[in-house]
């Protein structure tokens, strides 16, 4: 027996999808993804239309789906993320429907108690054998972590498993297995290899970015939280990822051992694992050949699924054990709410991701960031888009000195006397403005071309469609 | 002055702008070499508006003007020296008449009345007559000796490992020290290797050199790091000094400590590090 199809479109007809269906993927392939395109392509051949498209993330790459939403093909989406030609094409207005941007732990939420319900779900599979047990960790589109399909895999009516590497039954690890998969598909390349993970994520070497991040190690080891068992969880880049570069030598001078990292892995902290300075390392994406390198070999190395990861209305969910984790944004307004979805001029270009779901878990929230980024401040009076509630953010840290949260005085004690430069978050914002002038107020039409929703279901922003010059 | 100092492009204006943060003591606002020919004087402006408009709590500042032998250098002074700057870096400074005539100028602006001046001394001619600058003018804080032209200059190839400049850092030490400034050592040029730099600094200080400027902010905490005195340092200077007091409040003629006669070398040296960890000693050695 096989569950093999002779083509993607005889699998699509085979799964019975027809017009006004919900479609998903996952992100796991990132600006590398072939599969998506190829599925969406397939999809309108086949004449179908009016499709939600689901998709955990996108990227650049699925530029080439503004011509599906064009011809009516696509005529919603639901993600996570989103960034390039797609992001700007639902920002000028081209979707009917506006975009139901999520969090990376609602979306499995939403996926489990049914309010996205996905009629087939994609799946791109570096490895697969003719019964649709698949993994991340094998084969020429190797991507690590398959962490963001599973609950798709567990939920969606119809699951079809597209492979560029074909393995003998039965394939082995196994993160989704064949119970949960209904047909199998042989493509000559789901990828770009390049586009997928990078050959290594770099510590920043950028100045700031350092200043910014010695600061944030600071407050780390001022809170007490740096000891026997910590666990934390940065960005991949920028100041974030250069924190944990900070934190590492503050742990190895202390003799400091971690109980787990988290992410979004990277190289960084694969070498903190084989280092010792974690017992584990919690992963529901591999940023880099290294991360994937580990999680095939490892046992230490532990991939988990996107609802494990995040969702809050799971028995539990690893966000609520981290101690630490180190966020970007792209503003942040004086009541410390944080906007990573619009830029200042209100285009869309990025998502929560895991931000509001480890920024409501851990213990210790830090936001880093430049205080100007160019001539324009990060401090504003009001984020252009609410992604993360300030009530989950402690501190945030920039090379000009730190704001701490009115509502952690114990926090602000504590950074106070180790003589770290704590300031009101408005004298930051007052310090930008000095610099580089009041940002000129950017004018939206009445046209919601967003929902922003929160890691619980509710509806916390919208995004409106920023109005032509 | 201090003892680290950064070199900043002078038409960078992201560095200009986040120069006070990197952990310099004191920034050097490039207008020379990491400047073209015709951006002289966009940059000469883009630094004068900095220095009238930015806030460098955490740091002195000052330019390297263009060279004597430029059409820029005196624009350069006049332009810079109202705007607030604490110093000036005078490039391949080769004759003490040159600084004076730097230093002259300067008297004639009011706003320029506490500027000092640090000579770059970069060539043969320059190492030549180390003292004869040193001591050209009041207003000189410093001698910075700048390895990678001097050794152009004498045709010596530049190593890591310094021995090539071994003999032209000595009289630079030596002719600061005699006219009473400071010596500031050359940058460690490979940004990557933070051990080579280590073991330059290292070297730069037991040579005598108060301090070392950089190309790189990464380099700039090792450096503030490694001059600083370390804590049995300052705690040995201190009970040198206490005891040529006390030796000197009960008469004796010599004090000894832990077997060893203190002489006034020792006693310089205890001043030199008192010094350069902030603590205020009056002592005067008769």
């Amino acid at each position: 027996m096989s569950k093999i199809r002779k083509s993607l479109r005889k699998a699509i007809i085979a799964s019975g999808l027809k017009s006004g269906m919900t479609v998903s993927f996952h992100h796991h392939l990132r600006n590398g993804d072939f599969v998506m395109n190829m599925v969406m392509d397939e999809i309108a051949d086949l004449g179908i239309s009016n499709i939600r498209i689901a998709a955990s993330s996108f990227f650049p790459i699925h530029g080439k789906l503004v011509r599906h939403i064009k011809t009516g093909t696509i005529t919603a989406i639901d993600c996570n993320y989103m960034s390039g030609p797609l992001a700007e094409a639902v920002t000028n207005g081209m979707l009917k429907k506006p975009v139901m941007l999520r969090t990376h732990g609602g979306r499995p939420r939403a996926i489990m108690d049914g309010s996205l319900k996905i009629d087939v779900a994609f799946i791109a599979s570096p490895s697969s054998d003719k019964m649709g047990n698949l993994n991340g960790v094998r084969g020429p589109s190797s991507c690590g972590s398959l962490g963001y399909a599973m609950p798709d895999a567990q939920m969606a009516g119809k699951v079809i498993a597209i492979t560029d590497n074909l393995t003998a039954y039965p394939n082995g690890p196994i993160s989704i297995d064949e119970t949960k998969v209904d047909h199998v598909v042989v493509v000559d390349s789901i990828g770009d290899t390049s586009g997928i993970v990078s050959g290594t994520t770099q510590v920043t070497r950028d100045p700031v970015g350092h200043v910014i991040a010695r600061h944030a190690a600071d407050v780390i080891e001022a809170s007490g939280l740096l000891k026997d068992g910590i666990s934390f969880q940065t960005g991949a880049g920028g100041a974030s990822l250069a924190t944990a570069y900070h934190l590492r030598e503050k742990m190895v001078s202390g003799g400091i051992k971690g109980s787990f990292g988290m992410g979004g892995i990277t190289a960084f902290f694969v070498g903190m694992l084989e280092d010792g300075l974690f017992e584990k390392l919690i992963d529901v994406q591999c940023f880099d050949l290294d991360a994937v390198r580990s999680i095939r070999k490892n046992p230490n190395h532990i991939e988990v699924s996107a609802s494990q990861y995040a969702n809050p209305s799971a028995k539990s969910c690893a966000v609520e054990s981290l101690d630490v984790v180190v966020l970007g944004a792209t503003e942040i307004d004086t009541d410390f709410n944080v906007n990573v979805l619009t830029d200042s001029s209100g285009n869309i270009m990025g998502g929560s991701g895991g931000h509001s779901d480890t920024a409501q878990g851990a213990k210790l929230t830090i936001i880093v960031a430049n205080l100007l980024r160019a001539r324009l401040p990060i401090v504003v009076d009001r984020v252009t888009t609410k992604v993360t509630p300030g009530e989950t953010v402690d501190v945030l840290v920039t090379e000009r000195g730190m704001a701490v949260n009115p509502s952690r005085m114990d926090l602000m004690k504590s950074l106070k006397e180790k003589g770290l430069p704590v300031v009101d978050i408005v004298e930051l914002k007052e310090m930008a403005e000095k610099m580089a002038g009041k940002p000129r107020k950017v004018s939206f039409t009445d046209r919601v071309i967003g929902f922003v929703e929160y890691r619980n279901g509710e509806i916390i922003d919208k995004v409106y469609q920023p109005a032509k010059e | 002055m201090g003892t680290n100092l950064l070199f900043i492009p002078g038409n960078n204006p992201s560095m200009i702008q986040n120069a006070g943060i990197l952990g310099a003591d004191t920034v050097i606002f490039d207008l020379e070499d990491a400047v073209a020919g015709d951006q002289k004087d966009a940059a000469r402006m883009l630094i004068k508006n900095a220095l009238e408009s930015m806030e460098y709590e955490g740091c002195e500042t000052s330019v390297r003007i263009n060279a004597m032998d430029t059409p820029h250098w005196e624009s350069d002074i006049r332009t810079v020296a109202k705007a607030g700057i604490d110093g000036l870096v005078i490039p391949k400074a080769e004759r003490g008449e040159d600084i004076k005539a730097i230093s002259e100028i300067l008297d004639s602006i009011p706003e320029a009345e506490g500027i000092y001046l640090i000579p770059l001394v970069e060539s043969a001619l320059g190492v030549e007559n180390v003292y004869e600058i040193a001591a050209s003018s009041k207003r000189i804080r410093g001698i910075f000796f700048g390895a990678e032209d001097y050794t152009a200059d004498i045709g010596a190839v530049r190593t890591k490992g310094g021995e090539e400049i071994f003999w032209a850092r000595g009289r630079i030490v030596n002719g600061a020290v005699a006219a009473g400034v400071e010596a500031i050592d050359t940058p460690f040029t490979d940004v990557e290797d933070i051990e080579g730099l280590r073991k330059d600094t290292f070297f730069a200080k037991a040579l005598g050199f108060d301090g070392k400027a950089s190309i790189s902010p990464r380099h700039c905490g090792f450096i503030r790091e490694i001059f600083y005195p370390q804590d049995e340092e300052i705690r040995y200077a201190i009970r040198v000094m206490d005891t040529v007091k006390e030796a000197e409040k009960s008469g004796k003629g010599v004090a000894s400590m832990d077997g060893k006669m203190i002489d006034k070398p020792i006693v310089l040296r205890a001043m030199k590090v008192l010094r350069a960890a902030g603590i205020k000693e009056d002592f005067r050695y008769e």
